[in-house]
């Protein structure tokens, strides 16, 4: 069977060169910045609030994106593509799980429990 | 590519698998959390119990143990054992200083008088909270167990490929706290002070 066409190489990592090490010194470098930055702007207030939030949602999917890509390898040219499947799939699941859920429990909030 | 390898691969995959599935109860509780984040029963919001320098402190521990346990994969892909040993053991410090700091913010939380069962609110953080640090100490556990083979029966075929399954579950639960510090702590820090449903009694 063709190596790149099976599941092989999810999360498989080569031998330890600094070639190879690069991305996750890279990876490490990044998520320490985006994670420093939200941190000091929330403790010393910054921004005004609306701006924070806005600044600590972008900061958390840009994080997130910098792990996937960086320390889970995902999108790896050469890579097989079951993994980012299996990721879009669930990825929609939780849309829905997230997105519904929060959507009715505040209609829920707003008709039942407000003042 | 040997039988051996193939069903190493199919291994990981089945746990990225697991991984995703993972997903989805983070995803519940966070969507709890999201419901009742403003539900404090008159009791304390979140910056009266947030401490933010802490809360940056496990996050520093989390993703430098997310970095050296890439370096340890590293060094086991290129049959270092010595590499692969030291690293983990790098890897669990950083884990175990992170679950220290966690447990004593949930001891401080429930010695102050704002345990779980204080309100709404401190139910789901504590559930959320709680349930990534025992994903944490279930990524320690396995740690130890790896380490220990490793350390007596030599790095086998069957060992790189745990190493493997462990980097992920670990990069998977960095991925996951990023968003409890940012949904949780950071916002959590924002959103109190605002208008909110805490006054309401059925908390």
């Amino acid at each position: 069977m063709d190596d790149r066409r099976t599941a092989a190489s999810v999360g498989a990592t080569p031998a330890a060169t600094p070639a190879n090490r690069r991305p996750y010194v890279l990876g490490y470098l990044l998520s320490v910045a985006l994670s420093l930055v939200p941190f000091l702007l929330v403790m010393t207030s910054a921004l005004p609030r609306a701006a924070l939030i806005a600044v600590v949602a972008i900061f958390a999917a840009a994080q997130v994106a910098v792990h996937l890509v960086f320390f889970l390898h995902l999108g790896r040219r050469g890579e097989p593509a079951w993994n980012v499947h299996v990721l879009l799939y669930t990825a929609v699941i939780l849309a829905i799980l997230v997105g519904a859920s929060v959507w009715i429990m505040y209609h829920l909030d707003a008709n039942m429990m407000g003042p | 590519m040997s039988a051996d390898a193939h069903a190493a691969s199919l291994r990981v995959f089945g746990f990225w698998v697991y991984l995703m599935s993972d997903c989805v109860l983070f995803a519940s509780l966070f969507v709890a959390y999201a419901v009742l984040h403003a539900h404090y029963a008159g009791g304390p919001t979140p910056p009266d119990v947030i401490s933010l320098p802490g809360v940056l402190a496990e996050t520093l521990c989390l993703l430098s143990s997310s970095f050296t346990c890439g370096l340890a994969s590293l060094a086991t892909s290129g049959s270092s054992r010595g590499g692969m040993l030291g690293w983990l053991a790098v890897t669990f410090a950083l884990g175990a200083a992170f679950v220290g700091l966690e447990g004593s913010e949930f001891a401080r939380l429930v010695r102050e008088g704002s345990g779980p069962g204080r309100s709404a609110w401190l139910s789901s953080f504590f559930t959320l909270v709680g349930t990534h640090g025992l994903h944490v100490c279930a990524g320690l556990l396995w740690m130890l167990v790896l380490g220990i083979q490793v350390a007596f029966k030599g790095l086998r075929s069957v060992s790189a490929a745990r190493m493997r399954t462990l980097s992920l579950f670990w990069h998977f639960l960095d991925v996951v706290w990023v968003c409890v510090f940012s949904f949780v702590y950071l916002a959590g820090s924002l959103f109190a002070g605002g208008p909110s449903m805490g006054s309401m009694p059925n908390g």
